[in-house]
């Protein structure tokens, strides 16, 4: 973190009827699309005190920023039920308007099953926005829970 | 937006409101709701599903409409294949045939009373619920493929059921034209082993009493009458649907440009039944609906079995029998008269129920007289209601509303909830309730829905379906 620089918080909940939605925030684009998926693992378990000790792989294209940001998303959900990994650290090392890199780590659900809270069924592409201004960029996104 | 009262229980949104709307929009509400509808952003929505080529009559919204993504939840559109009619993921959701099934028991409710916990717990540790949970039945993908195809009569070879099972259950548990190729393997790997699981958030399994009947000679039809406990289950295609609706909503995007459509919300993406894209993702929905009926097949079985062993009872003195089963988001080809001409439509529910009229060739034997009986899940505090479809369905293509609709957001019911026990406070109305997951129960309590009663007068008063029976809770399981 900059030195003066006020912390921003990495996301919040926008209320929606059925599902939910987060509006997550970033300095950069590459920060922005670690705390929406930040947000969205927060959604599905308590993370609270979580120590990482598996990292993955993974990867994610789309032909524009938008729904790249919901490619990342459904790959780190498909990894999360298949291979039962709660993420919360991502490490984004490469982020083109179509191409995402990044290392995601995280702990097995095994013994924190009881951390779960919510199924998130699938990100959707309704009302999905990136918008940057300087220093500030915020992406909203709502999944289907 | 504006809104034109037709009558009492009809609201218009028309073509006017937006350009690009090529219908009207109608609402099915009171003039209480449509307050409520008014401050969400569900009705826009209606607007929204207008833009779909070869849209006829209405964009369609039952009272228990509310904000969705793409449709709004309650929507109900359907369009002309040989009008360049269209097909939209968006349409039917990502938990493609998520349905409730009724099963009718022997039982009364004096009898439940003095084993309620024991019943509602032992339902709790055999059928797997919560978030990403496993079930018991294991299979090698090419039996998967089968189950796909098969849908509950798979279920069924495996001994988990009956023949009859199938006679009730919409399609008879299997709609033709599935195509386990259309899957991905990423759908496989997400729907293995979930099989005979409830899943999570409004997915449940609930133990109820009929507390009052409108119509005693239908109710004895379906073996039912006042004090008798019944068994619903609400679940659907788990993983696996949620996968091939997430493959296919990316897909679809690519056709906006490729057809030269144009809808104002990306999860509206859609292509024209005819095309390639639209047959692939029809293929693989229908795939995705057999593995939801099988799914609840499986899940009743593993509910009667939990009945018999806490009542010592056997299945004849049970008579655990299922009354219907029924799709609540799904897309259908089928045939409606539109203005004195028969049409091939693609009709599109989405947190909608098929409603079939007396008559309709399609129902079993049994039901030509009554017409399709319709499940109707309330909330896990106030009621759910059993009601048979009508001639006026005609006007929706035979369909009606699905459950309550939700009125406040998760995390408003979250909040809400804090510092309250709703399990205490539904226990208090002779209510047992179990969850798994964390926040379930506030997410989920009584007071986060719309009164299933004020949704069902609305369907029955508009004519669009007709009241039988209502249920009330007495044990509930929730993911």
């Amino acid at each position: 973190m900059e030195r003066g620089v006020i912390p921003m918080e990495r996301y919040e909940i926008i209320p929606h009827t059925a599902d939910i939605g987060i509006k997550a925030y970033g300095k950069d684009l590459k920060e922005l699309f670690a705390n929406a998926a930040y947000g969205m693992f927060d959604i599905i378990a308590d993370l609270d005190g979580l120590k990482s000790s598996i990292t993955v792989s993974i990867k994610a294209q789309a032909p524009n920023r938008e729904e790249l940001l919901v490619a990342w998303l459904g790959e780190l959900l498909y990894h999360f039920y298949t291979k039962q990994i709660i993420f919360f650290d991502f490490e984004i090392e490469e982020l083109t308007d179509t191409r995402v890199k990044a290392k995601a780590s995280g702990r097995s659900v095994g013994e924190n099953r009881n951390r779960l809270k919510t199924e998130i069924k699938a990100v959707t592409y309704h009302e999905l926005k990136i918008e940057g201004k300087k220093k500030r960029f915020t992406a909203t996104v709502i999944f289907d829970i | 937006m504006t809104y034109e009262k037709i009558d009492n229980y009809r609201w218009r949104i028309p073509k006017s409101y937006k350009s690009g709307m090529r219908v009207d929009g109608v609402i099915y509400a009171d003039e209480k709701m449509i307050e409520d509808i008014r401050s969400d952003k569900a009705a826009e929505q209606v607007a929204n599903v207008a833009f779909l080529p070869g849209i006829v009559k209405h964009s369609f919204a039952m009272p228990d409409i509310h904000w969705g993504y793409g449709f709004p939840i309650g929507g109900v559109a359907a369009t002309d294949i040989e009008a360049g009619g269209v097909v939209s993921p968006g349409g039917v959701g990502f938990d493609i045939n998520c349905g409730v099934r009724l099963v009718r028991t022997n039982l009364k409710e004096s009898d439940v009373k003095a084993k309620l916990k024991d019943l509602v717990y032992g339902l709790y540790n055999n059928v797997p619920a919560g978030v990403g949970s496993k079930g018991e039945i294991r299979i090698s993908e090419a039996e998967e493929r089968k189950l796909l195809v098969e849908g509950s009569a798979w279920v069924v070879k495996k001994g988990y059921g009956s023949q009859v099972d199938l006679d009730y259950t919409e399609e008879k548990g299997a709609i033709k034209g599935a195509n386990p190729d259309a899957v991905s393997p990423r759908a496989y790997e997400r729907g293995k082993n979930q099989s005979g699981t409830l899943g999570s958030g409004n997915h449940f399994m609930e133990v109820q009493v009929v507390d009052h009947v409108y119509d005693a000679e239908t109710a004895a039809v379906f073996g039912l009458e006042a004090g008798q406990v019944t068994l619903m289950i609400h679940s659907g295609s788990r993983g696996l649907g949620y996968q091939i609706c997430d493959d296919y909503s990316r897909d679809m995007i690519r056709c906006l440009a490729k057809y030269n459509i144009s809808v104002p919300d990306r999860q509206l993406a859609c292509a024209p039944i005819k095309s390639e894209e639209a047959q692939a993702y029809l293929g693989a929905m229908r795939c995705a609906a057999n593995y939801a009926w099988a799914n609840r097949q499986c899940l009743m079985f593993l509910a009667r079995r939990v009945f018999e062993k806490v009542f010592a009872m056997g299945p004849k003195d049970l008579g655990m029998d299922l009354i219907y089963d029924v799709a609540h988001n799904i897309a259908k080809i089928e045939k409606h008269d539109i203005d004195g001409k028969e049409k091939l439509l693609c009709v599109h529910r989405k947190g909608a129920t098929r409603a079939f009229a007396p008559g309709h060739p399609e129902l079993p034997a049994k039901y030509k007289k009554t017409g399709q009986p319709v499940i109707i899940p309330g909330d896990m505090g106030r009621n759910s209601y059993l009601l048979t479809g009508t001639k006026g369905a005609q006007e929706t293509f035979f369909s009606t509303c699905h459950g309550a609709g939700r009125l406040m957001s998760r995390s408003a019911a979250i909040k809400a909830g804090m510092g309250r026990s709703i399990k205490a406070e539904l226990e208090k109305k002779g209510i047992v309730v179990m969850a798994s997951g964390r926040e379930t129960l506030s997410e989920e309590m009584p007071e986060a829905y719309k009164d299933v009663n004020e949704v069902v007068n609305v369907v029955h008063e508009a004519g669009i379906s007709k009241r039988v029976c209502r249920m009330r809770p007495l044990g509930v399981i929730k993911g």
